[in-house]
């Protein structure tokens, strides 16, 4: 019997949505019937930090951590952060990246130099899907709503059937906002697929 | 029906589900949405955020002699402040079961330090469990309260971070019907630790320890698997799941209760397997005692004793397998992006102004420990919560008129309730002239903005009773109590100057609430004046992630402004205005 456990991290910076992001997730991948776990470091109230939370699901999951060389999917909601993670892709792993810069403080202040992100992913790996997660949320009008779309871009990647996406997004985000959001999916979806 | 909870939500469903009907808590990561969920329950159970985990574990306490069930969490430095009471708890024994929940966090993501909080139930001797997943924290606190009403003990429910903060699968229940208790059951012997009592307390407390050493062979949550019996690893919490991760084949003793241990099941398990290891977190907790016994287990030979493990750490280690890395960054180097203070974080203004003074500043735990990062870099200390008072006063017993008029302390509001008040009696009962800034933000803000007594309003949203700061420290026999607005520099340079130079000790009150709670959309956004800029980069010094520098120009981002205007103060060219103003001209 195989046991294949599906490792997906999602990265990018405080306050984008990561985590509901990997909510919305892990909700999807319970309703599958599997097995799952999601792992995340909170605490700091602050905003603006790195955040990184791990979603593991399968017949059976033990540890919930991804370490170097495990992730199925990296999905990153800014470019920088995707290199951070890079070690932890396996060699045919995909990168679903928001095509967003937040320029960190260190950058900003004119400390260091913020990266060519394609230009190093390029020489990395093929397996590269790009999403502009800000024009979409401009598009449904409401900034908040990348992180939905991006959950869309990925929703491609996975064997989660779309009704079910919308059960999970109908009971995880605030009624008033489900018609944005469910746009937001979709359209994350719909781009996605048509490259 | 299952639902996917982190092990603190299941620890709450665990109390509403095992009949506790008092739970308190001070906050502290990774321990604090534990009550936070538990306020789900309150109907059921009373909850409340306590002023430090010392009242709050005797809350709980009292609460157990008076006959309920209880529960008390805490982070692992949340047990230093409370051990006092638990010492000595784990000789009065119970009424009602009483589970005390120590969130450890082993590679300090949200700590001061790295100590493993099962020595404590050594030294407490008091039974502890260790749960892997949130099912199995869940079923321990029903376990914890058997076991406690059972041998009269007090017991420890250690997690650790990834325990806490995981979600995974649980199955939920009913809530067990409790009868809830009648009258206070007076046992003066057994409550009343006088010495004479006290002694013989602890021999019931040897004789229990030893009817739990028998408990710990019979339990069903200490269990042997066998698989391969080329090796054998005895284990527990979370390294649990990685040790089957990463090592499929391998027989395992999963250990749920790790104090006292099952010495007979270790032996069988030993004798059993041919390589014997043990994986734990942190200190030989586990190991040295199992040595004790006359067995011969690897441990921290092979293993570190430092951060946390992963299923790669117990790969390369003892599974020989290592994972080749390539360098896909080449050159590159990637900026950092660590937490910083908030845009309009009413921290800012008092840290910068302190590093323009070039004071000492004896510092204490939360948001503003940020203060130590530059720019602001203006924070000389961080111990534990509250030691910057008592440290202020005792640098200028040290070092006296060398340092008069260039130290202060700084502490926020729910730390000095917490502790910082008897810090401030002692400076000013034995004289001393220290000048300590209260930053009142209204908030516990770095835990993720609980209630506190300062803030009117209990864990469960009650109005109440809100504590007057300054009325506090007026009591405490300070006489220069000043208000201070943190948004105004000149203000605040101009206070803390007068009040370091005094011969008598100070308090100093900052007077903005924390800009995640208090959002004041009138609040004007400032812009950089392109023309007016000289790209000068004092505005930098501010260390505000809203700053950035783009064509050799300052800008800011008006998403991310909450318009505190102190940039506006630093800049010399008058280059940063409101966004209103600039439209006018
Ligand atoms: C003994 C102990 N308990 C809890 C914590 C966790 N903790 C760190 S800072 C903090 C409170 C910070 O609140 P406050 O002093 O009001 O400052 P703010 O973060 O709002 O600026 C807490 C509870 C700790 N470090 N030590």
């Amino acid at each position: 019997m195989t046991n294949k456990v599906m490792s997906i991290m999602v990265v990018g910076v405080g306050g984008q949505g990561v985590i509901l992001a990997s909510e919305l997730l892990c909700e999807a991948a319970m309703r599958m019937g599997y097995d799952v776990k999601k792992s995340e470091i909170h605490g700091m109230a602050q905003r603006g930090g790195s955040v990184v939370s791990s979603v593991r699901y399968g017949e059976k999951v033990y540890s919930p951590l991804i370490t170097k060389r495990e992730a199925d999917i990296l999905l990153s909601f800014e470019q920088l952060e995707t290199l951070r993670w890079l070690d932890y892709i396996k060699p045919e792993g995909k990168i679903v990246i928001n095509d967003q810069r937040i320029v960190p403080m260190a950058v900003a202040v004119g400390q260091g130099e913020y990266p060519d992100v394609f230009g190093i992913l390029n020489r990395v790996t093929d397996k590269v899907y790009k999403l502009n997660g800000p024009d979409i949320a401009q598009q449904v009008g409401d900034i908040r709503a990348v992180n939905v779309a991006l959950v869309g871009a990925l929703s491609i990647h996975l064997d989660i059937p779309m009704e079910l996406w919308r059960k999970v997004i109908e009971s995880r985000v605030p009624p008033e906002t489900l018609d944005i959001n469910l746009k937001a999916f979709e359209m994350g979806r719909t781009l996605m697929k048509v490259p | 029906m299952r639902v996917l909870l982190s092990g603190n939500e299941a620890i709450a469903r665990g109390a509403y589900e095992y009949g506790i009907s008092v739970a308190t808590a001070y906050p502290g990561t990774p321990s604090t949405e534990i009550l936070e969920n538990m306020v789900n329950y309150k109907d059921n159970i009373y909850c409340e955020w306590a002023p430090n985990e010392k009242v709050a574990m005797e809350v709980a306490i009292g609460a157990s002699l008076g006959g309920a069930r209880a529960l008390v969490a805490m982070k692992h430095v949340g047990l230093n402040v409370a051990s006092d009471p638990f010492l000595t708890l784990s000789y009065t024994g119970v009424k009602g079961g009483l589970v005390i929940v120590s969130a450890d966090d082993p590679g300090m993501h949200s700590s001061q330090n790295e100590q493993d909080n099962r020595h404590y139930a050594r030294m407490a001797k008091v039974p502890m469990l260790e749960p892997s997943d949130s099912q199995e924290a869940k079923d321990y606190v029903g376990i914890a309260l058997e076991i406690s009403e059972v041998f009269d003990a007090p017991v420890l429910l250690r997690t650790t971070t990834r325990v806490s903060h995981t979600k995974t699968v649980v199955r939920l229940s009913e809530r067990e019907k409790i009868p809830a208790p009648s009258e206070f059951e007076r046992a003066p012997g057994k409550y009343v630790m006088v010495p004479a009592n006290a002694r013989m307390r602890h021999i019931a407390v040897e004789e229990r320890l030893e009817r739990l050493r028998q408990y710990a062979e019979e339990t069903d949550i200490n269990r042997i698997e066998w698989r391969d019996k080329k090796v054998g690893v005895i284990t527990s919490g979370i390294s649990y799941q990685y040790v089957r991760e990463a090592m499929p084949d391998a027989s395992i003793l999963k250990l749920g209760m790790t104090y006292p241990l099952a010495e007979n099941l270790i032996r069988k398990f030993a004798n059993g397997v041919e390589t014997l290891y043990v994986v734990e977190e942190l200190d030989p907790f586990l190991e040295e005692q199992i040595k004790a016994m006359g067995i011969n287990v690897i441990g921290k030979e092979k293993l570190p004793i430092l951060y946390e493990f992963d299923q790669s750490i117990i790969r390369e280690k003892l599974a020989d397998e290592k994972i080749e890395l390539k360098n896909f960054l080449g050159e590159t180097q990637l900026p950092p992006r660590p937490p910083v203070l908030c845009p309009g974080c009413p921290h800012r203004g008092v840290f910068y102004i302190l590093k323009k003074l070039k004071l000492v500043v004896m510092g204490d735990i939360g948001c503003y420990s940020l203060g130590v990062a530059p720019p602001l870099a203006a924070l000389d200390s961080t111990v534990c919560m509250g030691a910057s008072v008592g440290m202020t006063f005792g640098a200028e017993l040290a070092l006296k008129e060398n340092i008069k008029g260039k130290i202060v302390g700084v502490i926020g509001d729910s730390t000095f309730i917490h502790s910082g008040i008897t810090g401030l009696i002692d400076i000013v009962y034995n004289k001393g002239a220290s000048t300590i800034i209260i930053l009142d933000n209204r908030t516990t803000g770095m835990t993720g903005h609980q209630d506190n007594p300062g803030t009117g309003r209990t864990l469960k949203g009650e109005r109440t009773h809100q504590l007057d700061l300054k009325e506090v420290v007026r009591a405490v026999g300070i006489k220069n109590v000043r208000v201070i607005d943190p948004y105004n520099l000149e203000e605040t340079e101009k206070v803390i100057t007068e009040e370091i130079n005094k011969d008598e000790p100070s308090v100093i009150i900052t007077n903005r609430p924390c800009v995640l709670i208090v959002k004041d959309e009138k609040q004007n956004k400032y812009r950089v004046d392109a023309k007016l800029c000289k790209n000068c980069g004092m505005c930098y010094m501010v260390g505000c992630s809203a700053i950035y520098r783009e064509d050799n120009k300052a800008n800011i981002d008006e998403i991310f402004c909450a318009g505190c205007g102190v940039c506006a103060q630093v800049c010399r060219f008058n280059a940063i205005k409101k966004v209103g103003d600039m439209d006018d001209q």
